[in-house]
């Protein structure tokens, strides 16, 4: 049988719960970890189709698409960096990044 | 064609071998000819949940190395009628099981049987990597809890990229989510990942709920697979959730906490009411 003194305990201001700190967490470094696994299954993919699609507007040469998919802290970036081949006056490397995930 | 399903969790301790023994016995009982292999090499268990551990003769290695016949290792359950048992050896170590080895036991085991159900080791390792290679179907075995679920979704990955059916780029292994040992008592005060929560990160279909419940530890300790307790909450959960992998609509149920206790009640105890 409880007494009194159970009562007042089992009443008094209860911890904050903790149930949605783990969802958090989980989310955060499940983002992470799930790039981590893909990574070099998707970015071949993801450096033909971007060279079949740029293709379409300008003429580049394959060879020449740079991607890279950098993991950091807070933030990670995927840059693409693709030359675009021909006369100096025309040429020029068109840049583009974008953040991938928190 | 046999289905091979695999019961895997990466994370230990968190009801895979509670399930296969319930899952398997369950589809015996529905009239499907099952088989559970235990895969877990050196730290054998299934044949003490399953309550066959003085029939054991034979072991997977023992067929693997060609010292014993399949139909010699394999255990009939006495008590339900078309589930067999085929043990892990206790005594190699996990290298004597090859791949070769096990295609060739699923191989003959897909002519008599409409199931395999694979028992996997914790980890991510070979012995893990082996159970589920095979597979057709996975049951990922979750607990609310942090390092489970994690675990989980890195099996989903492995599942994704290791399995058969992902290096020959067929359909991919149909995924299963069981969250066991739940306790919506402890949900409700906010101290565990709420079901919702669980399906919203891993993302996967949910095949059931298992309740953290007595009848678990009480089964084990008779060799009965707690599936067969017919009162008990998590019997009776697993055989929802073997109803559900055959195809029928059931409600999830024991999601809900026990009625909180009045004032009266928390002055006086249990005795009051
Ligand atoms: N629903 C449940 N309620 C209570 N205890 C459980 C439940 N499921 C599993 N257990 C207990 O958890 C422990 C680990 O279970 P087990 O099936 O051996 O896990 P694994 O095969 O994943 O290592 C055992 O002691 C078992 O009795
Ligand atoms: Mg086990």
């Amino acid at each position: 049988m409880m007494s009194w003194l159970d009562y007042f305990r089992s009443t008094r201001k209860p911890d904050p719960p903790s149930a949605s700190a783990a969802k958090e967490r989980l989310q955060i470094v499940l983002a992470h970890e799930r790039i981590g696994r893909t990574r070099e299954d998707f970015l071949p993919k993801l450096q033909q189709e971007l060279v079949a699609v740029v293709a379409r507007y300008v003429a580049i040469d394959p060879g020449k698409v740079n991607i890279n998919l950098d993991r950091g802290g807070d933030m990670s970036t995927l840059a693409i960096e693709i030359e675009l081949p021909g006369p100096p006056a025309t040429a020029g490397a068109a840049r583009t990044s974008a953040a991938a995930a928190r | 064609m046999a289905q091979v399903i695999v019961v895997t969790s990466g994370k230990g301790g968190v009801g895979k071998t509670t399930t296969s023994a319930a899952f398997a016995t369950g589809l015996a009982q529905r009239g499907k000819k099952t088989v559970v292999i235990d895969f877990d090499v050196g730290l054998r268990n299934l044949d003490l949940i399953m309550g066959v551990e003085r029939r054991v003769v034979f072991d997977i290695v023992n067929v693997i190395q060609g010292e014993a016949r399949l139909n010699q290792a394999l255990i009939r359950d006495k008590r339900t009628e078309g589930l067999a048992i085929l043990p892990a050896s206790q005594t190699r170590d996990k290298d004597a099981l090859t791949r070769e080895g096990v295609a060739g036991i699923i191989e003959e085991l897909s002519a008599d049987f409409d199931y395999i159900l694979c028992d996997s080791p914790a980890g991510i390792e070979k012995g893990a990597l082996l159970a589920l290679y095979f597979a057709d179907q996975a049951i990922v075995v979750t607990n609310p809890e942090v390092s489970s679920v994690r675990d989980s979704d890195r099996i989903l990955g492995v599942l994704q990229s290791k399995s058969r059916r992902a290096e020959e780029k067929r359909e991919k292994v149909k995924e299963h989510l069981l969250v066991t040992r739940y306790d919506p008592n402890r949900v409700e005060r906010g101290e565990m990942l709420k079901l919702e929560d669980v399906r919203e990160i891993l993302a996967i279909p949910l095949l059931g709920v298992v309740p953290e419940n007595e009848s678990v530890l009480r089964a084990s300790n008779t060799g009965t697979p707690v599936i067969m307790d017919t009162e008990s909450v998590a019997g009776q959960a697993y055989k929802d959730a073997v109803g559900r992998f055959l195809g029928e609509e059931l409600p999830h149920r024991f999601l809900e906490p026990d009625k909180k206790p009045g004032l009266f009640k928390r002055l006086f105890g249990g005795r009051a009411a």
